[in-house]
């Protein structure tokens, strides 16, 4: 088995304002979902979330607020799994509940150093 | 209790706790010494109680001669007892002559440094669970071998390597720093943990063997708790997993022997001064910070104590597998959760899951897709009742699922054969 990275992508500036209810059924959905890849045991790391404000270093030490500021789709958050294929990666990607609020997951073999 | 009865008894109660304080006093590379002093105390008494009748307190009496034969034996061995005398520290100024410690403090004492001997990760960990009942909780060979449904012999050798490999790598009998506490409660955890599953799930059928099995789990565990230095909170998390498992026990066979599964059980059967102990381990496990996969495996055995079927339950249970599995992968934590996730979102979400779980080669994992086939699709649901009991090994589990099948197999004969009305 190969491990994959999964990247969770959405706009932080659409992102919807949410309640404390709906905020925990969101935390329900990325727990059976990412419990789902668990009970596969293809779950290699959870992962984490990051906090939306960051900066980026660019040559000649030019620093930048960011990434949010330029790009329309921030990285929000990453998941380690492990699967035989890109597509078997790909189908654990499905049911990720970042689609459901216009995000995307990108899935990208890891090579090992 | 009669003379009959008591010697075994004592056997029980009372070796393991004498072997303890004098292994700590020789050094784990003589715990032959040890045992064989013990061994010929409980001769003796057996031979003159027999005789004599029982002395006013056999327990007392035991001591004395134990005491008597460590004095004997270190006489004759000037040598060894020179040796090992550097490093005792009972023996007074005034008396240069050894006296064997029996307190009750430093039974505990020397019963808490044995157990982290006897769970050392040197050995493998099923050796570590016969040497935690041997040594700790005073099983001879013939019951370990019993317990793991095994001959004597395999069991004999068993335990001599484990001995060896203790005194080869010179394993210090002392309660661990406080700075590698942590690593080492957590083996000693994982072992006390594998032996009372030991008894809670074995398919052996002697009850009585199982049900001394957990006990002796959970006294190990209670002495862990007791004691400051190793009271912390997966221990107590621990605990509180085997009170909340054990209020079932009385529950679990019918008269016959036969499992009776969670939902056909009589609550009134249930143990309710153990699942208070189990709330109130519970509890002190939430003093700490970390979450171990015992406060999970508790918080979901904790749910299960109220049989009634409500979502608040189910959807915690289902929360608690998903976050038990993010800790630690297991076949029957994924088929657990799958079943949880039945009875939050229904049977037909819960099979596109469990078919992705694929544990094909493991009969529990069929009978989770019989049981979520079940009035879904009935003749799926019986050819994997079928698959189910062609690899269950045990004879009570074959019971359950021919039960499963025959149901299953009632249900769409009536289908069939269901009147035009």
């Amino acid at each position: 088995m190969k491990d994959f990275l999964l990247v969770f992508r959405t706009d932080y500036n659409t992102m919807p304002k949410a309640s404390p209810e709906e905020m925990q059924a969101s935390t329900k959905r990325w727990m059976d979902w990412i419990g789902g890849i668990a009970a596969q045991n293809k779950l290699v790391d959870r992962g984490n979330r990051l906090v939306p404000a960051g900066q980026v270093l660019k040559p000649d030490n030019v620093i930048a607020d960011g990434p949010y500021t330029e790009i329309k789709e921030s990285i929000v958050g990453y998941s380690l799994v492990k699967a035989d294929s890109i597509q078997e990666a790909t189908e654990l990607a499905k049911g990720c509940p970042i689609l459901r609020i216009g995000g995307n997951v990108e899935i990208r073999e890891i090579s090992v150093l | 209790m009669d003379q009959a009865e008591l010697i075994p008894h004592l056997f029980r109660t009372e070796y393991r706790k004498i072997v303890s304080v004098l292994c700590r006093l020789f050094g784990i590379e003589h715990i032959e010494i040890a045992e064989d002093i013990v061994s010929d105390t409980f001769l003796i008494a057996s031979e003159l109680w027999g005789l004599k009748g029982l002395p006013e307190n056999p327990t007392a009496w035991l001591y004395t001669v134990a005491k008597n034969k460590t004095k004997d034996y270190l006489k004759r061995n000037t040598l060894f007892a020179e040796n090992i005398s550097k490093g005792i520290k009972y023996s007074t100024a005034t008396s240069e002559e050894l006296e064997l410690d029996l307190s009750v403090k430093n039974i505990n004492d020397s019963q808490l440094a044995m157990i982290f001997v006897v769970c050392h990760p040197c050995n493998p960990a099923e050796a570590q669970i016969g040497l935690a009942l041997n040594l700790l909780c005073g099983f001879g060979v013939d019951e370990i071998a019993s317990a793991f449904l095994t001959n004597k012999k395999v069991i004999y050798k068993r335990l001599q390597r484990a001995k060896e490999k203790l005194r080869t790598e010179k394993i210090e009998i002392e309660q661990p720093t406080l700075a590698d506490i942590d690593d080492r409660l957590s083996v000693v955890l994982m072992t006390l943990y594998l032996l009372f599953n030991e008894g809670y799930y074995s398919s052996n059928h002697d009850v009585t063997l199982r049900k001394d099995l957990c006990f002796e789990a959970m006294r190990l565990t209670y002495l862990l708790v007791e004691n400051e230095q190793t009271n912390k909170s997966p221990a107590n998390a621990l605990l509180s997993l085997m009170c909340f498992q054990s209020s079932r026990f009385d529950s679990r066979h019918d008269q016959n022997g036969e499992i009776v599964l969670y939902q056909d059980q009589d609550t009134d059967l249930w143990n309710r001064e153990l699942i208070a102990k189990g709330e109130y381990f519970l509890n002190r496990a939430s003093e700490g910070t970390k979450i171990s996969k015992y406060h999970l495996e508790a918080a979901i055995a904790c749910w299960h104590t109220v049989k009634t079927d409500t979502t608040e339950k189910w959807e915690n249970v289902l929360q608690l597998y998903n976050q038990l599995l993010l800790i630690e992968y297991s076949p029957i934590a994924a088929l657990n959760r799958t079943y949880a996730l039945a009875k939050v979102n229904g049977k037909r979400e819960a099979i596109i899951e469990a078919e992705k779980i694929n544990l094909a080669d493991n009969h529990l994992y069929h009978s989770l897709l019989g049981e979520l086939y079940t009035d879904v699709d009935n003749e799926k649901a019986i050819s994997h009742f079928q698959n189910a009991f062609t690899l269950a090994k045990s004879t009570a589990d074959k019971t359950i699922i021919a039960n499963r099948i025959l149901k299953c197999t009632q249900k769409t004969g009536a289908d069939m054969g269901k009147p035009l009305e």
